[in-house]
């Protein structure tokens, strides 16, 4: 996973922000370490293998309590029948067997309908949100390579819509998607007379690309963020060799660029995947509890399905399907990528 | 190290794909509450003034009052509507929650079915001086008809036609509808020039059923048959539900933009005088919020479609209002009970409903000069006379989601020009009644 390593280390640079990120997602590292330390080598053999376990001991138990425990639960809870009636005490809601997957997935009645419609949804939301983010954020990140005046100025502000609270962020959007008082419709109807007659944001069709453009506003910048701590391990020298060899500027970001960031770019575009696909924040506090059809992302849609029905067992069947689909996707992804990366390497 | 490094991706993909989707809980016991810290109680209010702090401003001095009685400490959190149901349901699973809370009385019946409410049966009326002293129809929305009620009414609010007596002079109209017909009549005099006859929250679940099911009654369907199964398909329910996205559509005395409020903003929009006409429960603090005169304003009951309101078909408002309940995991339940007494007394249901402008569902205070002014008394005869409470059946909450985001989508047909039929409106029911049907 940490294959920028190689290009990092024949060149001598720091490459932190790079680190950064890969830190993230590895869980807590420290422990080994410690354990490795040369004062503790020296005391007896069962205490020197022992120790760097017994280290490790309290994060693999929080690791279990904070993450596993929840999901074992949650994937308990999708084998009940859990309504309003058991809540209290979930451990007496009966057993269902696979009744609340049955429903989820028989596309022919209306709830496996809907969750099918949602998903689709969702899928088409998140290819689009996850193309532009990165498109937006790349671009702005080769742009801001070069040195100019007011560089620090720009980059600060690209980071604003990431470093916004969501809530405050997603309202304001709100106010400004509305049919009557907003500013969207005030530009292009009011200002520059391209529709004939104010459109709608927040409900019917339009409240797709309402919701795109808020999680794409909201994105990017991340993306952008990512790109330009990657572009700082490309050694300038490479750039001039290319130009020396006559290639454009084009042919350096297809040549130089990209290949040089594919690592980056794997774990940018799984973490923006996974982000987007999950985002319940920003159609909820876009559209409410009940989002136009449009615009029913899985996350809105299984919350529906549980704390506004109160059905939990089903709300929890349909988080287990999700489950299983992004582990899938992120199997298969990660599966295709490091092969094709190995194939490059040799 | 290339096998840990492939274990390491393995574990982190995995914890990043499960965040998501995790949801707990934790066992709880049974029982009837305890007396193990009886100093103390925790007390959910629900948001009824125009933000949280006025709540607490009027809430504070009279919980001071109440420790002083009692020397019990009340610890006070007033919780925004979008978070309460959510915040319930949580304290209901885990079983660590408050000692006394509020709750929207429309959700007695769904609570009442979780288990975690204390039953007021006669011993515990009996604390707090009573069944007589309520109001029938208040008591009737706390909880399933053949059970002892969930909670006891707080405040009381019913529906009333609130109207804009310069914007009905400059149509050259004297009184306010009676009728829809009239509505309709005067509506059409006042929707001209940028200006609309009545406000709607077309997006706002919650506020759709309340309007479709006085209109249902009206046509006599109840959306629930009698042992409680969901009837959202009848003649009678697709007519009310037509008839109330008609005004927009066919009509036209809604502002097509009301199709997408649900914060209120057709109360803004009265404000500045672009409707005429709302339909609202208790709206006057709201008003005075937004520098109307107490002048500027009419109230008169909701329209009905012939003669004067009552039971029945001429039913006009739902029984609106806020319950207090017991928590029955409660730490102090004797102090609980005190509590509830306190609040539910003559003297502090006086000065409540008077900062918030409700209605006391105490028979006694209702006796108060201060519940006589005009906009008061009307809603006191709507619930008195006119008003029925909404189904209280378990599933009272996936009632409001459904029919209400039929209507919502009905509403945003209508809005963006498209026919509104009885075959689209009944397929949108159609819909809401399956979501239903695994229950």
């Amino acid at each position: 996973m940490s294959d920028t390593t190689v290009t990092t280390g024949t060149t001598g640079t720091t490459g932190t922000p790079a680190t950064i990120v890969q830190g993230g997602k590895e869980p807590p590292a420290t422990a080994p370490e410690t354990g490795r330390a040369p004062r503790l080598r020296r005391p007896g053999r069962l205490r020197r293998i022992g120790l760097p376990y017994l280290l490790l001991l309290p994060a693999l138990l929080l690791e279990l309590l904070v993450h596993l425990l929840p999901i074992v639960i949650g994937i308990v809870m999708s084998f009940k029948e859990l309504t309003q009636f058991f809540i209290r005490d979930w451990g007496a809601a009966p057993w269902s067997g696979l009744d609340n997957y049955k429903v989820s997935v028989d596309f022919d009645a209306p709830v496996g309908e809907a969750l099918l419609h949602s998903f689709l949804v969702t899928c088409a939301f998140t290819l689009l949100s996850v193309g532009l983010c990165w498109l937006i954020g790349t671009t702005a990140a080769i742009y801001l390579q070069e040195t100019f005046k007011g560089r620090g100025l720009l980059r600060a502000l690209f980071l604003v819509p990431y470093a916004l609270p969501v809530y405050a962020a997603v309202i304001t959007w709100g106010f400004m998607f509305q049919r009557d008082n907003g500013l969207i419709n005030h530009v292009l109807h009011d200002q520059l007379g391209l529709t004939d007659s104010a459109p709608f944001w927040l409900i019917g069709d339009n409240s797709f690309f309402a919701l795109l453009t808020v999680s794409v506003w909201k994105g990017w910048p991340f993306a952008f963020l990512i790109m330009m701590a990657g572009l700082q391990n490309i050694p300038r020298d490479m750039y001039e060799a290319a130009a020396l060899d006559g290639a454009g500027m084009w042919q350096q970001i297809r040549r130089i660029t990209l290949p040089s960031l594919r690592s980056v770019n794997q774990v940018l575009v799984l973490v923006l995947f996974l982000w987007t696909f999950n985002d319940f924040n920003t159609p909820y506090v876009l559209f409410g509890r009940s989002a136009p059809e449009a615009a029913d992302l899985i996350s809105i849609h299984i919350y529906q399905s549980s704390f506004v029905t109160w059905n939990f067992g089903t709300g929890s069947a349909m988080s287990v399907l999700l489950l299983l689909f992004l582990l899938a996707v992120t199997g298969v992804y990660l599966w295709i990528t490091s092969r094709e990366r190995k194939s490059a390497h040799v | 190290m290339r096998r840990f490094r492939a274990a390491a991706v393995g574990a982190a993909t995995l914890s990043l794909a499960l965040t998501a989707s995790a949801c707990g809980g934790g066992s709880t016991t049974g029982g009837e509450g305890s007396n193990d810290s009886p100093k103390t109680l925790t007390y959910w209010a629900s948001n009824q003034g125009p933000n949280i702090e006025a709540d607490k401003k009027i809430l504070k001095p009279e919980l001071a009052k109440f420790e002083k009685q009692t020397g019990i400490k009340v610890k006070l959190e007033v919780i925004p509507w979008s978070e309460l149901l959510n915040r319930i349901l949580t304290a209901t699973t885990s079983g660590q929650g408050p000692d006394v809370l509020n709750i929207g009385n429309t959700w007695s019946a769904s609570l009442q079915a979780s288990g975690a409410l204390l039953p007021w049966d006669e011993k515990n009326f009996a604390k707090i001086g009573g069944k007589d002293r309520f109001v029938e129809s208040a008591l009737g929305s706390a909880g399933a008809p053949d059970k002892d009620p969930a909670a006891v009414p707080l405040y009381s609010m019913a529906y009333a036609l609130y109207y804009n007596k310069k914007m009905f002079e400059e149509a050259g109209i004297d009184k306010p509808p009676a009728t829809w017909d009239e509505m309709i009549a005067d509506g059409k005099k006042i929707s001209k020039g940028g200006k609309w006859a009545l406000g709607a929250e077309g997006a706002n679940l919650s506020n759709n059923i309340h309007q479709v099911f006085a209109l249902g009654k009206q046509h006599g369907a109840d959306f629930f048959t009698e042992d409680g199964k969901p009837d959202f398909t009848s003649d009678g329910a697709v007519a009310a539900v037509k008839q109330y996205v008609d005004m927009m559509a066919k009509d036209k005395i809604i502002a097509p933009g009301n199709a997408e409020y649900a914060q209120n903003q057709s109360l803004s929009d009265f404000s500045k005088g672009k409707t005429a006409m709302v339909l609202w429960q208790a709206a006057a603090t709201t008003f005075k919020s937004q520098g109307m005169s107490e002048d500027d304003w009419g109230v008169a009951p909701v329209p009905v479609q012939s003669g004067a309101p009552g039971q029945g078909k001429a039913t006009n408002s739902m029984v609106a209002g806020i319950n207090m309940a017991v928590f029955k995991n409660t730490k102090n339940i004797d102090g609980s009970l005190k509590f509830v007494k306190f609040m539910t007394s003559d003297a502090e249901q006086k000065i409540l409903c008077k900062s918030y402008g409700s209605v006391p569902p105490v028979k006694a205070a209702q006796e108060d000069a201060a519940f006589d002014r005009p906009e008061l008394k009307v809603l006191r005869d709507t619930l008195a006379k006119s008003a029925a409470p909404l189904p209280q059946v378990p599933n009272e909450s996936q009632f409001e989601t459904a029919v209400g985001t039929a209507v919502k989508n009905l509403f945003a047909n209508a809005a963006a020009g498209r026919e509104v039929t009885t075959g689209s409106v009944k397929a949108e029911l159609v819909k809401a009644q399956q979501q239903m049907s695994e229950q």
